[in-house]
This record gives C-alpha cells, structure tokens and sequence, in this order.
C-alpha cells in the first residue's frame, strides 16, 4: 500500500529492537480469545484511478453534479467561491494541521484565526467571538445552556418557533437529559415572533430570536431586547444567512447578549450541509461564560508580538470534571476559509453582494407574483421569502428539477403543517435574471 | 548525528489583514447589476462592516505567508500522542471536492441525493464491520461531540428501562473530554485508579460498580497506549448491575482488522475520522465523530438515520426512541468523503496492516528511547509510548523544554503533560505513514536533545529559536486576554 513506507527489512530490523519475533507479536497484550478470526469483511482495496471512477459515480448520483439552479437556503445558501479561496485553504501547512497547541510553529493558523475573530467581532457588533463551533444550531445550543447556568432559578428556555426547525432539534436534544425545557414563542400572522407571548412567558433563563428568521424576514430585534431587559433574562440571537450583516443593523446594535451563526455562505461549499461553520459571539461579561476555543495575543520571550490559544482555563482538558462544554476540536478551517472569504470580498464587496442578494430575491418575488403565487406575508426580508404556490406548482417543481435542474423553493408543509402549498425561496448573487424570468415563465 | 530536518531560513513577516487594507480595495470581480436596486427601509441597514480592503494578490500573499508559520504532516513528523497525525492522502481531497458532492444542497430531497446517501449508507455499514458494531451514525460534527452522542444514547436507555442512573466511571487513563461529556447529561463523574500494570483491575470496578451508575467511560487502547486486557471482564461486571460500557475509540488505529469492540461487550463506541481515517484535522477541525451501538442501543441512535429499500435510499426521522438530532443537517459529509475513500482505498488487509505498522513504530521508539527517557509503564505498548521527565528533572529540565527544543530541530513534539496519570508525560504516537529513516531521526533528535540537557541545559531553556516566534507567554496571555485587533 502507497500510504505505508516499511519495506521487509525495516520490519524484520524493528521488529528485532522492539523484541518481537513478528507483526502478530507485537499483539501478544491481547487476549486470543477477542482477536478478529478471519479477517475484515470489506471490498477489495481499489486504485487511485478506480477510486476516481466510483466516487465521481456515486457523486453523478447526485442533482448536484449537473450545477443546477439552487432557488432553495433555508441554512445552507448557493453562493459564488472565488478561486482563491479553496487554492488557499488547501495549502497543507493549513489543512493538515492539529489543534495549535504549540504555538511557535502554528502562528499562521492563530494569526488567522485571531483575524477571524476580529472580524466576526465587527461583522455582528460583539465582543468577543469564538474560533468557532461545527454549526449554528451547535452554537445556539451551547447559548442556551449558557442562560441556564447564568440564570440558575430558572428551568426554561424561550425559542421562537421561526429559529430554524433543526436548531430547534438540537436544543431539545441538549436541554432533555439536564431536565431543561425548551418553550416555543408562536408567530404572528406576519411571520414573526409574537412579542406579547414572550412578555408572558415565566421561569425562562433566557429568550432566542433568528433573524433573519426562517421564513427570511428581518425580526425587530429591539423589542426583543426590550423584553429581555425587562424580565432580567439573556438576549440570545441566531441567523443562517451571514451575508445578511453585510446591510443590515447588526445584532450587537441591538444589545444582544450572545449571538449564534451559521457562516457556511462565507466562501463555504453546502457539501450536503456539512462542514460548515458555527459562529459563536457574545459580550464580554460573558468571556468566561462561552465554551470552546479562543485565540489570543501573547509576547515571546524576546518581546515580540505573537498568538496563543487562551483561557484555556474554562476548557474539559483542563477542568475536567468541571468543564461545564465538552468542545474540543472546532471547525478551524472553515474559520480560516471564512476569514479568506471576507478579506477577499472586503468591505466594499460584503455591502454590494448583500445589496445584490436582496435585490435578485426581490425580483424573484415580484416574477413568481406575476406567475400566480401569492405573497402570504409582508415584513421585509433579506434574500429569503415565503410565497403561496398555484395548486399544481408542485407537479411543474418536480418537473423542473428533472428537465433543467431547477430547484424552485423549499416546501414548507413539512415543516409547519398548516403552510401547505407553501414554498421557502431563496435568491442569492449566482441566479441571473434570465434564469428568473425562465422560471416564472415555467410555472405561470 | 544524521542530518536534521530543522534549518534556518527566510521567513517572511506579514502584519495583520488590516495593516495592509486601503482604501478602495477589493478583491472579488462583482457582479453586474441585472436587475433593479431595491434598498432596504434605512432603519433597518446598518454601517457597513469594516472588513479589509485588498487586491487578489494581496490575500494570496497574506494567507501564503501565513501558511508558512505553520507546521502540518506534509511538513515534518508529527508524534502527538493519542491524535493520529498520520498522512492524509491527496486523493481524497480529490473526491471530497467533486461537484456532485461539494455542490450538494442538504434539503434537494432524498431522490436527488442518491449517491450522498449511498455513501453514507455505505460508510456505516463499512464503520460497524471494522469496530464490530451493529449500528452506525455519522452525525456528530467531532470526536467530543460523538461521545456527548454516546452518553445521550446511555442517558436514553436508562430512561426507557424506568430508572435514571446518577453517575459515571472514568478511568483516570480515559480521554480529557470524558467527564465534560458525562456531565451534559447531568451525570457525576466517578474517577477510577489504573492498576500498577497502567491498565484498569476487575477488582476495582467491581467494587465501585452499583445500581446508581450508568455505565463506564472506557479509553482502548488506553491513554497511556496500553490494551485493556481485561476489557471482557469488565464488561461483564458493569453489565451484571446494569450499566453499560462506553468505548472511546479515538485510539482505533492500533487495533483495526485486531479486536472488534463491538465484540468485547462494549455497548457504545465513537471514533474519529480525522484520526483513524485519515481526514485532516484542518488546524483545529472540521473532524468527525461517528457512533457505533450494538443492536440493544441502535432505537436510540439520532436522527435522521439512513437506510435502504431494495436500491434506494432514504432519511428516516420516525424512530420514537431516538435522542433527537445533534447537527443542522447530516453532519460533516465533506470528511465522511475522504475516510470512505481512504477505507476504499485501504481494504481489510491495508487496514490491518496499519495498524501492525502503527504499532511497531510505537514499540520501536519505546525500545529506542528507553535508556534516554524514563518509561513509567514498560510495557508492550499499542500506537502510541508514554515518557516522561524523571531523568532530565536532575538537570531542571522539563518535558516542556525538551519539546521546544525537538521544535528548533524540525520535528512537532509530542503530546505533552496528558495523559494526567503520568507526571510530566511525553506521549509519542508515530503512526504507520513514518518511515524508519524519518523515526530515526527523530530517536537521534531526542538522544541529540538528552545530551543537551546534561551538558547545555539553556539550549533547551531558552528553546525555540528558529520558529517565527520564540518561547511565548501563555500564562500573561491569559490574565489580559486580548482576543481582538
């Protein structure tokens, strides 16, 4: 095998230093009786170019393969990846890297991460943010645990029921063994958090708001605010569509306590929902509060400037038992893409590729209108919208996807029963207004 | 000696992506505008956030010289004890990429996403036959986050027999993580002492184990690169008062196509992929920490789960007894890719004979070095050698200095001061991808490093001095974090 270097005589020469008369030897600890009789049963091992064939069959498996027309976000968003940004992040002193426990000879991937933070920091208007989480649905489960130890009378959580349906999951799962209860603030007919059920609600640690939120609509952050004050409770907010924060007010603006983010649109590929990016930020009466990872700046011992990772003092390795996070391993790559992927587009690109994704899911919405559908709601939104489809679009989507590879909105019935025949779009800065006027031609 | 790999040379200083930014810069041809502006009601926008302002060559070379101060297998050897920093082979970076895959929307549909959901079907199915399981899921994002997975499936369990348990076993040569995991489900965590022999005694369990403990935490091989020759008994003994084994299986890669966990009595076990199967660990993650149950657990497996009628393939979320969900979607696909195809590439005999090499690499540093540093367990051991400072402690030199000299002689150091159970460890595990000739050199830096601490001990005090940086101040980078530009 190519990966494994011993040639025979290395092994008879090592073996004869560890003093073991052969490979099976080296086993002799292990007890005979739970040792693998007849071997692995596995396919047989394939060439490089074999290896090739299968993988690109299994992946023409998939619609992907033909570069469809990704109409659909709903957390993972179809955005343009400059060049530069995979040729970077694949440089293998990045890649293959270990956690940078020892910083003299990891200061690119620290120096890199410190810039990533610096600019999650500036990008939502928070403190301090992590070098970040697997997801956002991860990071908002850490927040919410976060409240719950802060405000320890407290059992409960409020979570808007328009937080993306899978964060919502992921808290349950990481609240019910602790005995935690999650409890869900309903929507008003505009499609937005019920502010007058959260002034309502009792016991909670803490309240969760997305925005934008899933059925794309920007939420008013402040009268959240307003309430969380009010009922000494932590602020937490959470978003899938990083672009979002490229034009609109950011949450830190709105004196969010703890914020939680999906970055995977900062020069990610959806790579079927995973890896992305967990994006962790909060204030700085929270430093010691917020779990994993954090990249400071240090002096060396001839008193230049340099980066560590700190505060390692709240970590499991350290505290054990105490550890209040279990978090080891981050996403750090995927931090350092995303720090390419803002230096790349800086801050004159960030505003026009938001400016454009709002704009194109503005023409889309006005093209479906002209098809038939119906714009059930009105809030403004970024680049995500709801719209009630004519009774048989669901025959010409499926239609659509076969004949152009044309992904035309995310259905929503699964998700919220009563919203049949509704469809989640999404528009970002990829899809030409041909393509849309295609599209609505298609389904009038 | 032989020649080192560790030289001096130009290194390039960069300051930070802001330093550099002007004015007017950027880096991304824009789109044309092909349809109307639509602006935003002003109370809702925002200043634009104040990201740097570059051209396309000014983030290459920003990001190129950044690389350069960092060191990654394809750079040097990388022993860090119980990580697995073995080669990540290029091809499978190669496959990961494909735009089928790598352009792959999580919500397209089942219909649409066939091959993703072949592959991982496949891909567990592949997992349970090399761990001995019934049952695989990939969705935990991390090896950490797969043994929260783990102990919300014990935590289930419990519950579902009627009576919730309160405590948790972990042997002191487990995994760092252990008790944080235990304890996000609201167990306490119970330390267990390793016998002399540096592995866990059935007496001590037995004698611990009772009705109000969930299960035990167990690390095999152990932290300290032992097997746990008693692993069956234990087993037994945890299991006759209820409770269930977990096996952490971060150290798989001393014993694949060897021992099958899931046929030791083991109940639950994760591994991880950027480990054991290749992927890389990307300077922090993207890892991946799949779970593997025997069929009494597999109910409690998360949601969705893959599986297959006749030749296609689906998500199921409808299973009563699951623990829920633990990722936005699926977890890492991207990394599931590159182990598939690292396991595809390997077969049965490729992956036993890993193993077999990791191992002798092992013993042969242990055997090696055995004379220059102390061995505390001087045992055969698995992938991995745990050292420690005893001898240089003479000349006060610790096993931190010798790390930040092996730095200045071109090799990453081990894994230092873990597992807990050995003071001043220095935990060694060279993989199989090192050749003879690269672990050689490695011996003669250590013996080389040894010397020194006799006979020119501020060589290693003051060590490094080739890296970007020397010897940084953790300790007041802690007490005034500063952890923004």
């Amino acid at each position: 095998m190519r990966y494994l270097p011993h040639t025979q005589e290395d092994i008879q020469k090592m073996l004869a230093v560890a003093g073991a008369g052969s490979l099976d030897d080296l086993f002799k600890t292990i007890p005979d009786a739970v040792k693998v009789k007849d071997g692995l049963n596995l396919p047989e091992p394939m060439s490089e170019w074999e290896l090739n064939d299968y993988m690109e069959k299994l992946a023409s498996e998939n619609i992907a393969c033909k570069g469809y027309t990704c109409l659909i976000g709903a957390g993972s968003y179809d955005h343009y990846i400059p060049a530069i940004i995979p040729y970077l992040v694949s440089r293998s002193e990045f890649a293959t890297a270990y956690t940078p426990y020892q910083p003299e000879v990891s200061q690119g991937t620290l120096q890199g991460i410190y810039e990533f933070q610096t600019m999650v920091t500036d990008l939502l208007g928070m403190d301090i943010a992590t070098a970040s989480h697997y997801d956002c649905g991860t990071a908002l489960a850490e927040c919410a645990l976060i409240a719950l130890r802060k405000n320890k009378k407290a059992d409960k959580i409020a979570v808007s029921d328009l937080v993306h349906p899978s964060h919502r999951e992921i808290i349950d799962t990481y609240l019910k063994p602790s005995g935690y209860e999650m409890v869900l603030i309903p929507h008003t007919k505009d499609g937005l958090t019920d502010m007058t059920a959260l002034e309502a609600m009792d016991g909670i640690a803490g309240v969760a708001v997305q925005s934008p939120n899933f059925f794309g609509h920007i939420e008013d952050l402040a009268a959240v605010k307003k309430v969380a004050d009010a009922k000494k409770i932590l602020f937490i907010t959470s978003f899938t569509e990083a672009l979002a924060w490229g034009i609109l007010k950011n949450p830190g603006s709105f004196g969010a306590d703890l914020v939680a983010g999906e970055g995977q649109s900062l020069g990610i590929a959806k790579t079927f929902g995973g890896p992305g990016l967990g994006l962790l930020a909060g204030t700085s009466k929270l430093m010691r509060d917020l779990p994993g990872r954090l990249v400071g700046r240090a002096k060396d011992s001839n008193g230049d400037d340099g980066y560590v990772l700190t505060l390692s003092t709240r970590e499991q390795h350290i505290r054990r038992e105490r550890a209040s996070s279990n978090i080891c391993s981050n996403n750090g790559l995927n931090a350092m893409t995303a720090a390419m992927y803002l230096s790349t587009i800086g801050k004159i690109g960030i505003r026009e590729i938001a400016q454009l994704n709002h704009d194109k899911a503005m023409y889309l919405k006005s093209a479906l209108a002209g098809a038939g559908f119906e714009p059930v709601f009105d809030p403004p939104f970024f680049n995500e919208f709801v719209m009630k489809a004519p009774r048989d679009f669901n025959r010409k989507r499926i239609d659509l996807i076969n004949r152009q590879c044309v992904f035309a909105g995310l259905d929503l019935a699964p998700y919220y029963p009563e919203l049949t025949d509704h469809y989640l779009f999404c528009a970002t800065e990829k899809v030409s207004k041909q393509q849309m006027d295609q599209l609505a031609k298609e389904v009038a | 000696m032989t020649q080192r790999p560790g030289t001096k040379g130009l290194i390039f200083n960069e300051p930070n992506v802001w330093d550099k930014s002007r004015e007017g810069r950027c880096a991304i041809s824009l789109p044309k505008a092909d349809v109307e502006r639509s602006p935003l009601d002003p109370a809702l926008t925002g200043d634009t956030p104040n990201l740097p302002q570059l051209s396309e060559l000014d983030v290459v070379r920003h990001y190129t010289r950044l690389s350069q101060w960092n060191f990654g297998v394809d750079s040097g050897m990388y022993p860090l004890g119980s990580c697995t920093m073995k080669y990540n082979p290029k091809t499978n970076e190669v496959q990961a990429a494909r735009q089928g895959f790598a352009g792959a929307h999580p919500l397209a549909g089942d219909e649409c996403s066939q091959g993703a959901l072949r592959l991982m079907y496949d891909l567990e199915r592949s997992l349970a036959e090399i761990t001995g399981f019934d049952a695989v899921t990939l969705q935990p994002a991390a090896g950490a986050h797969g043994e929260l997975t783990g102990m919300l499936i014990i935590h289930a369990y419990h519950a579902k027999q009627g009576r919730q348990r309160s405590k948790i076993i972990i042997p002191d040569t487990a995994h760092g993580t252990n008790p944080a995991s235990a304890t996000l489900c609201g167990y306490k965590s119970v330390n267990l002492k390793s016998g002399p022999k540096g592995i866990l005694e059935p007496e001590a369990v037995a004698e611990i184990m009772d009705e109000e403990t969930a299960g035990i935490m167990i690390t095999n091989p152990n932290t300290l690169g032992l097997f746990e020759e008693n692993i069956k008994e234990i087993c037994e003994i945890v299991h006759a008062k209820g409770g269930l084994v977990y096996g952490d299986g971060a150290n798989m890669n001393a014993i694949m196509g060897v021992v099958q966990p899931g046929k030791l009595g083991i109940d639950v076990l994760h591994l991880n992929l950027h480990k054991t199967f290749s992927t890389p660990h990307g300077g922090g993650g993207p890892g991946s920490g799949p779970v593997a149950v025997n069929e009494k657990l597999t109910p409690f497996l998360p949601v969705p789960r893959v599986e297959k009628e006749l030749d296609t393939f689906k998500f199921v979320t409808d299973c009563p007894d699951s623990i829920g969900r633990l990722h936005t979607f699926y977890g890492h696909f991207g990394v599931m890719i590159k182990a598939y195809a690292y396991i595809l590439t390997m077969g049965a005999q490729g992956l036993l004979d890993t193993s077999r090499l990791a191992v002798l690499n092992a013993n042969y540093i242990k055997e090696s070095l055995k004379g220059t540093l102390n061995l505390p367990y001087d045992r055969p051991c698995m992938h991995e050698c745990v050292f420690n400072d005893a001898k240089q402690q003479e000349y006060h030199i610790s096993t931190m200095d010798m790390a930040k000299r092996l730095l200045d002689y071109g090799f990453h150091p081990p894994t230092v001061y873990f597992p807990l159970v050995v003071d001043g460890a220095f935990m060694v595990e060279p993989t199989e991808t090192e050749s003879k000739e690269d672990i050689d050199q490695f011996i003669d830096a250590v013996k080389a490093i040894a010397k020194e601490a006799q006979t020119d001990p501020e060589k290693l005090t003051s060590a490094p001095v080739l890296p970007k940086v020397t010897r940084l101040d953790e300790v007041a980078a802690a007490r005034k974090p500063c952890l923004r530009g």
